[in-house]
């Protein structure tokens, strides 16, 4: 997969945590997923369509999506209830949005999908080819999250 | 910018209404409701007196456009200020907007600031 695809998604995540959630957060090295396992407890995942089509996803730690769901709507939330399952849908589509958006200046026009969320420990986060999933690992001082890209590619 | 004002937010996305409407009691108004569909917010225009619409693009049944293009065509709400807040940061989406008759544009992820701004420019005008 042309790495072109995946730095719009690391620069959105950085972006999106950041603006909406007052979190600073670093991507790790990106690797090739080998298994469709998701590394968090609840994934955010949104088909995209276009000139390539493909999904993305981010995957959240409970650890982690708690106190970030909390500075997002101004107030704690101490349990994953479906307020953090709707967030999580809320933040892959700003993921998304904003990836499409550099996509859309390099030439690569995409559509974005309603997005789904998983929840459980060991869930599958089946992405919508069987290419390559490239996974890039975040750390941030909430905790760890992981976004994962396959495009037909 | 009157703060009196009745805001109609409509998002498919509770996280999201809640947090625009969180930004909207910072900036001071009073009187907000809130919709999950553009659907439903038709519904609700039909029986209450809203002044300002703040919108999302994507949504299951209609979506923002859709809505927006319902209201230009409503002759008693056809000038409504309109505010679409949407991770659709496209150039095409936003000429959409523009074409259909938005009042001013949003790109999520957004700060509080930002949407006072682009807020307080829809009523300067």
């Amino acid at each position: 997969m042309n790495l072109e695809l995946i730095n719009p998604f690391i620069d959105a995540t950085l972006n999106v945590l950041e603006t909406m959630a007052s979190t600073k957060a670093r991507a790790g090295k990106p690797y090739l997923k080998k298994d469709q396992v998701a590394r968090g407890d609840i994934s955010g995942v949104i088909g995209l369509t276009g000139e390539v089509s493909g999904t993305t996803s981010v995957s959240f730690s409970e650890k982690s999506i708690l106190p970030i769901v909390s500075n997002m709507v101004g107030e704690e939330v101490k349990e994953m209830n479906e307020e953090i399952r709707d967030a999580v849908g809320e933040i892959v589509n700003m993921i998304s949005g904003q990836a499409r958006q550099k996509l859309d200046e390099l030439g690569r026009s995409l559509k974005a999908a309603i997005p789904t969320v998983i929840t459980g420990k060991n869930h599958v986060i089946e992405h919508i080819t069987t290419y390559p999933i490239i996974a890039v690992p975040f750390t941030s001082d909430k905790g760890a999250f992981t976004i994962e890209v396959c495009f037909e590619e | 910018m009157d703060l009196n004002m009745k805001v109609l937010v409509v998002d498919d996305f509770a996280t999201m209404r809640r947090i625009l409407k969180n930004i909207l009691k910072q900036i001071g108004f009073t009187k907000i409701i809130d919709a999950d569909d553009g659907s439903t917010a038709l519904a609700m225009l039909k029986k209450d007196k809203v002044d300002l619409i703040i919108s999302d693009w994507n949504m299951p049944k209609v979506s923002g456009l859709e809505l927006l293009k319902a209201v230009r065509s409503d002759e008693s709400i056809k000038d409504m200020p309109f505010l679409m807040v949407t991770a659709e940061a496209q150039k095409d989406s936003v000429v959409q907007a523009i074409q259909a008759g938005v009042s001013n544009y949003v790109v999520k992820p957004f700060t509080p600031d930002t949407i006072k701004e682009k807020l307080e420019q829809i009523f300067k005008k």
